[in-house]
């Protein structure tokens, strides 16, 4: 018998606590193949957010600390500045990076700091339960915006990646989706070329993940694809902003 | 090693390196700044890495992230950033990281002031962060004591696995004295740390993931965790306990004070003695834990309590604990920057020592 796939080495054995349908174990299993792909499994240092992924550090296979809501890009940074010789990557979510994070994912960017940042984009704050986050979009509903966001009153969602894009510590931005295959080797092939970007040691480096939230937006895991691709993409472009390798 | 003439800030750096730290966070606030800028000057020579981050909410987590990784690191600040740093000492303590941290005292609430301060005592001892927790804090009241406790921190931090607190205030982080560098086992002899097993360095292939958290969604797992972590404390009341006591046992007053108000406070007793008074002096050397005991020795024949303070009266509730309502006490408090002077310390002793309320 030939083993044609299997679960990458970069996860554990746990379970994990994710709704059904959400892409969070997704873009896991996409991080967590790079790592073993690119042989830094074993001297990866991940940094896990507050939100639906603060129990990453019971997934990824590899040393993770646990950061306080926002402040994972600070944490990465101690890690990487005491230990240049690991690979240290963050995982967080809109709310955790866009929203109270947002001097800490600006200031890595700024010092060109060599980490990597998985952001995952799902347009509502998913752990506590569906309420705005600076990503939601126009008309959407969320517990806090009820009657659904306003210009007016909330402003306009915010686009990280374009934001980040004007910082020349930025190295690589890409924004990418898990909406359907093609989308997901996207990712993967983004994701890895963000852990590659500080093997190289050009700078930080980001992806932004847009995902589904089925459980939070009320709608079934295909209809909250269908959802991503009809109305977050249009508002959110695929595609890189930034690249190392054409700055060469 | 030779005595140097030496500022304050500058002797907290000196000692920090001197005691094998080589990375400092930091973010600039008056008057802690020279340590941020020596720091930047020096680190580098040792090689280590001094960052300025963007806030000081960045700084203490850059602090908790090199921690994690096992590398002895410090931060520094002045009270309002101290206030930020809230957030990250909890975690902190919580994922039971060593590290330390210097406030150099200035007045507040808000924006306050910035000249010297004591009134960020609660916030020290108490924990001042959320949850149940608590940290050794030295109160150093000479640039040597300075010099000395920083470099403990590193020994007792790594011991106890737990942030220790430098609590300086503007007078000693400013003025100039003559320091001696001693060594490690000099301040802590017989002190033999552990290996930080638990850090994150990457598992190289040959061990199981190592994990730096401070989240326990099991309420049982919590209260053991928050069990464990006062078992600790319990020690440390027990072991680590600083204080200079001097003459409590046949006092007519006794006088309460720490760091730069301990100095007034000991020239007001000198006057006082020169006059024919018996005036004892408790000195709290940590702040946390509070030298409780102490007070016991003091003799039956005491009039009263003098607690002097650079602030409204804070330390004054732990004199209160530890006096158990045997004598009155009695307080001399100066704030926002305003000092209190040997002439009014010895005032207030006369009047405790004359019987008068």
């Amino acid at each position: 018998m030939t083993i044609v796939y299997e679960k990458s080495k970069g996860l554990t054995d746990n379970e994990t606590h994710y709704c059904p349908g959400c892409t969070h174990g997704i873009v896991h299993k996409l991080v967590a193949e790079s790592l073993v792909e690119l042989g830094i499994l074993d001297k990866a240092i991940g940094v896990a957010p507050v939100g639906c992924s603060v129990l990453a550090y019971n997934y990824f296979n590899c040393d993770m600390h646990e950061a306080a809501h926002g402040r994972a890009p600070a944490v990465a940074t101690g890690i990487k500045r005491v230990r240049p010789e690991n690979i240290v990557f963050t995982y967080q979510g809109d709310g955790d990076l866009a929203s109270i994070g947002t001097a800490e994912a600006v200031h890595v960017a700024h010092r060109g700091e060599k980490i990597t940042t998985i952001f995952i984009n799902n347009a509502i704050y998913g752990m506590t339960g569906g309420q705005m986050a600076p990503t939601t979009l126009i008309g959407q509903k969320a517990t806090t915006a009820p009657l659904g966001r306003t210009v007016e009153h909330s402003g306009m969602p915010l686009r990280m990646s374009e934001m980040l894009a004007t910082i020349d510590g930025a190295a690589f931005v890409e924004r990418v989706a898990v909406n359907n295959p093609a989308n997901i080797r996207k990712a993967k092939k983004a994701i890895k070329r963000a852990f590659e970007c500080q093997l190289e040691g050009k700078g930080f480096a980001i992806v932004e993940v847009l995902s589904t939230c089925p459980t939070n937006w009320g709608k079934t895991p295909n209809d909250a694809l269908t959802w991503l691709e009809e109305n977050m993409i249009p508002y959110y472009p695929l595609g890189n902003f930034r690249n190392f390798e054409e700055d060469k | 090693m030779a005595k140097i003439l030496m500022k304050g800030n500058e002797v907290i750096g000196a000692a920090a390196i001197e005691a094998g730290c080589k990375y400092f966070f930091g973010y600039p606030i008056t008057p802690q700044s020279e340590l941020p800028e020596y720091m930047s000057r020096e680190l580098p020579k040792v090689g280590g890495c001094f960052l300025q981050a963007e806030s000081e909410v960045s700084a203490i987590n850059m602090v908790y992230g090199a921690a994690g990784a096992g590398k002895r690191v410090m931060t520094s600040t002045s009270s309002p950033g101290m206030a930020l740093k809230q957030e990250g000492i909890t975690y902190l303590a919580g994922a039971e990281l060593p590290c330390v941290i210097c406030n150099v005292m200035r007045g507040g609430p808000g924006l306050g002031g910035i000249q010297p301060s004591q009134s960020d005592y609660f916030q020290a001892t108490r924990g001042g962060g959320n949850g149940d927790y608590r940290h050794i804090v030295f109160a150093p009241a000479t640039i040597q004591e300075l010099a000395d406790y920083v470099m403990l921190s590193f020994v007792k931090a790594d011991q106890y696995r737990m942030p220790v607190i430098v609590l300086a205030d503007g007078m000693i982080g400013q003025m100039m004295e003559a320091v001696e560098f001693k060594t490690l086992e000099e301040l802590a002899p017989g002190v033999n740390l552990e290996e930080k097993t638990w850090a994150t360095d990457g598992t190289k292939g040959n061990r199981k993931p190592n994990i730096i958290n401070s989240l326990f969604l099991d309420p049982q797992e919590l209260e053991d965790h928050n069990w464990k972590l006062d078992r600790r404390y319990k020690v440390i009341e027990d072991k680590e306990v600083l204080c200079e006591t001097v003459e409590v046992e046949d006092a007519d007053v006794v006088v309460c004070a720490y760091g730069t108000t301990s100095r007034v406070v000991k020239n007001a007793i000198s006057e006082a003695k020169s006059k024919g008074l018996k005036v004892g002096l408790i000195r709290p050397i940590t702040l946390w834990p509070f030298p409780y005991d102490e007070f016991k020795k003091i003799g039956e024949n005491c009039k009263g309590i003098l607690v002097v303070e650079m602030s409204t009266g804070q330390m004054i509730d732990d004199v209160k604990i530890a006096n158990e309502g045997r004598f009155p006490i009695h307080f001399n408090g100066r704030v926002g920057g305003m000092i209190p002077t040997p002439a009014a310390v010895l005032e207030d002793i006369e009047k405790i020592a004359g019987g008068r309320k």
